[in-house]
């Protein structure tokens, strides 16, 4: 029991004071703060999805023939390059933090910059040749939705449009986490160019980190439920 | 040897000559108001909002309540009943109880009990208010737009299909709120588990903390899914998707499992920071520490877990499978022990206290009384068969009504009350208050027990013209409502009055434990001048000076041991 003690308490040297926020003790405290927010989100997030997730598994089980046919609609090729798109992206993501934390300013925004590249590429195969054909086919429900198979009862129709209503509820809501996800990226790339001093501080890109290898694993779920599971 | 423990001392003696720097004269611009990132600024925001919300959510229950005195609904056509209850229903649960006491009192005190500068997150706290304001002007334009009428529920297909209201806008209002409430829930977690003092274990974290961090992780894992849910229904509005709607092969039952995933979850949302805040009350009161402390604490962590199994006796009458509601009836009923424990333990620690009966804790001791009330009759409506007679009757409404009203808005005018000194400075009039909490009590009362009586006779919820029988049950449930008004009119008064009239409080008026009552009234914006270390357990009353004066932690800085915190700082 010091006075010492009490007082290196508050007039303890920081090593990078100028990035700690005043409500915080030190760095560590800072920085492991972040990261439990941070995960406390995703948790957020995971919920978020899991509703959807839910909907579809019940749907799936009570109406496996619709699923089937709504499945065979969709095209496991753009489906496929889309994985291989926001996996690279992971990569580069990665590459990106890992430039941050060893100091490499530049390399981690151009790193950020290929990251969002490929997310605007993920997002031009999910729209122009997924979405755009899907509204020709007249597949997008309550809107021109008309299936084709003629040998389907209209009953049998309905539950078809449920799996497309699925199919954009959720690969929607995905897509929206992806533009979410472009527009930190060019903050922070943006930042970084500037050397803004929020971003001298690697934490931030670390979070981005984060939140974008969540919404890769989103589709990690996705692709499979829609684009494989009844391939015969 | 002054380590800093007790708060600075020259900080009462300037407050007598010249006014000392706090949070609240620290800036006097509106912006200094609209941009804080004071967690005790926003506190306040959220305050002034909340009771706004909570007035039009109370006019409406009174407009209820007036139409009620008649059997044949002489004031309001059917429409306009069904908005009004529904506007009550909405504006009350997602706009006044869900973020009552946390985004008001737990923002404000979390940080002052833990010994924290701020919450961890600041910016998303400010967030978190601009959320929740612009949710509400959302909600409110929808209601001067035409309401809705499909009750707080939102049941499919009415709803998603066939409503007229404006459904569209209020379930954006409610999305919008909802992620509010995310960000006030991951804002606590974190500050709980990384920012607490040094020497500030779990297990000397007040009881307050304990239940808000059970309602954080409530709020985090049931929000979101509430959130898609009513998005869903807003997206069926515009494209017919279908997923709620069985003319397209959609399930409207799985709305209101996904509703009430997070909706029955959402009563203990409402529930536990109460319970918090009676734990801190009742300890004050009865100059004890809590009774089986670790079991309260525990208990608010199976309330919450508990919380998340329960759903489905929501249900019982919508055909879900016996088995099944065997099931959700079996673990309604085991939520009652961790209830009755913190009951019991509470009553366990006003045995042979020192008790006095100051107006927090006469807000307490109704609490209890209340509580139990609302919670044992919530026992009649989780067994099956008593169910199926009073479901959608008025004694759901005054279950509800007990451990909402009984216990949540008791919970919230008992911390009201006991940190007014510190969040305000001021002291209030205590004869008043005492005053006021006897009459809510009263008019509680005779306003929701008649309702019990209503349901058991058979009268359903929702409906204004009933059986001319009904009538002397109606008119007594208003007379009760009438004085409930009055009740919370006065708190109005005198807690306002007390901002301009009352006498200056000091650091701890309460002559209570607890980091909260070692700073100034009102804190500073940094809250403690030196980050204090903590040595003691929670609600150690035995080591307070019998004085009614500010505390003096002199005497522990013998016998506590500082030696045994680590000097680098907290983990």
């Amino acid at each position: 029991m010091s006075v010492e003690a009490a007082h290196s308490l508050h007039n303890e040297p920081h090593e990078h004071e100028e990035h700690l926020a005043h409500q915080f003790m030190n760095r560590e405290q800072q920085d492991e703060s972040y990261i439990v927010g941070m995960w406390s989100f995703l948790v957020t997030e995971i919920l978020f999805f899991g509703a959807l997730f839910l909907c579809y598994s019940i749907f799936r089980i009570q109406y496996p023939m619709a699923f089937q046919e709504g499945h065979e609609e969709l095209s496991w090729v753009y489906g496929c390059a889309n994985t291989v798109i926001l996996l690279t992206s992971s990569l580069t993501m990665v590459l990106s933090v890992h430039a941050a934390q060893t100091g490499k300013r530049i390399l981690s925004a151009m790193w950020l910059a290929a990251t969002s590249v490929l997310a605007a590429g993920f997002l031009v195969v999910k729209l122009a040749f997924e979405w755009y054909p899907k509204f020709q086919h007249h597949l997008i429900p309550g809107v021109n939705f008309h299936w084709p198979h003629e040998q389907f009862t209209e009953v049998a129709a309905g539950k078809a449009e449920l799996f497309f209503g699925l199919y954009f509820a959720m690969t929607g809501l995905h897509g929206i986490h992806v533009v979410i996800g472009i527009g930190i990226m060019a903050v922070l790339g943006t930042m970084l160019l500037l050397n803004h001093k929020s971003t001298q501080y690697y934490m931030p890109i670390e979070l981005a980190g984060l939140y974008w290898h969540f919404v890769d694993i989103v589709w990690i779920f996705l692709f499979p439920l829609f684009y494989l599971i009844g391939k015969r | 040897m002054s380590i800093q423990q007790a708060p600075a001392p020259d900080t009462y003696v300037k407050q007598e000559s010249e006014p000392v720097k706090n949070y609240l004269n620290a800036e006097h611009t509106v912006a200094s108001w609209l941009l804080t990132k004071d967690h005790k600024r926003i506190a306040v925001l959220y305050l002034i909002s909340i009771t706004f919300f909570f007035i039009i959510g109370g006019v409406a229950a009174s407009l209820i309540r007036a139409e009620l005195t008649s059997p044949h609904g002489r004031l309001f056509t059917n429409d306009s009943y069904n908005k009004l209850f529904s506007a009550h229903g909405i504006i009350m649960v997602f706009f006044f109880l869900v973020p009552s006491i946390p985004a008001t009192i737990g923002n404000f005190i979390i940080p002052l009990m833990i010994g924290a500068k701020d919450l961890a997150f600041p910016r998303l706290n400010l967030l978190s208010w601009y959320l929740y304001t612009i949710a509400g002007g959302i909600a409110l334009t929808a209601m001067i737009m035409g309401g809705v009428d499909t009750g707080w529920t939102f049941y499919t297909p009415y709803s998603s299909v066939y409503s007229n209201g404006q459904v569209v806008m209020t379930l954006i209002a409610v999305f919008i709120a909802g992620f509010s409430s995310i960000a006030t829930g991951i804002n606590f977690i974190v500050t709980i588990h990384k920012m607490r003092a040094p020497g500030l274990t779990w297990f000397r974290l007040p009881l307050f903390i304990w239940a808000h961090y059970a309602t954080s992780v409530i709020i985090v894992l049931g929000t979101p899914v509430v959130a898609i849910t009513l998005a869903l229904v807003a997206v069926e509005r515009v494209f017919p998707i279908g997923i709620f709607n069985p003319a397209q092969g959609g399930d409207p039952i799985l709305f209101q499992h996904m509703f009430w995933f997070y909706s029955h979850p959402a009563v203990y949302i409402m529930i536990l920071p109460s319970m918090g805040i009676i734990s801190e009350v009742i300890a004050n009161g009865s100059r004890k520490r809590i009774f089986g402390y670790e079991l309260v604490a525990f208990s608010s962590l199976a309330i919450a877990g508990f919380g998340f199994l329960v759903w489905g006796h929501h249900m019982f009458v919508t055909g879900e499978s016996v088995y099944l509601a065997m099931v959700f009836s079996l673990i309604s009923f085991l939520v009652a022990v961790p209830s009755a424990i913190k009951v019991f333990n509470w009553t366990a620690t006003i045995y042979k206290g020192n008790v006095t009966l100051h107006a927090p804790m006469m807000y307490a001791l109704g609490f209890i009384g209340l509580f139990t009330i609302g919670g044992l009759t919530g026992l009649f409506l989780a067994s099956l068969a008593v169910d199926v007679h009073l479901n959608m009757t008025y004694f759901v409404v005054a279950h509800f009504h007990y451990v909402m009203v009984g216990g949540a808005i008791f919970g919230f005018m008992a911390g009201l009350h006991f940190w007014w000194p510190k969040i305000t400075g001021r002291l209030y009039n205590e004869l008043w208050a005492k005053i006021a909490a006897g009459i809510i009590f009263l008019g509680f009362n005779l306003t929701f027990f008649p309702q019990f009586v209503l349901g058991y006779l058979g009268m359903p919820r929702r409906y204004h013209y009933y059986p001319p029988e009904f009538q002397a049950w109606n008119i007594l449930s208003t007379a009760g409502a009438s004085v409930l008004g009055v009740g919370y009119l006065i708190p109005a008064v005198y807690l306002s009055l007390s901002l301009i009239y009352g006498k200056k409080a000091s650091a701890n008026p309460w002559n209570a434990v607890g980091l909260e009552w070692q700073t100034a009234s009102p804190p500073p914006t940094e809250n403690f001048e030196d980050i204090p270390i903590v040595t003691w357990e929670a609600y150690d009353y035995t080591m307070l000076p019998d004085v009614e004066s500010d505390l003096d932690y002199s005497s522990l800085e013998n016998e506590g041991s500082v030696s045994g915190v680590p000097a680098g700082g907290v983990k």
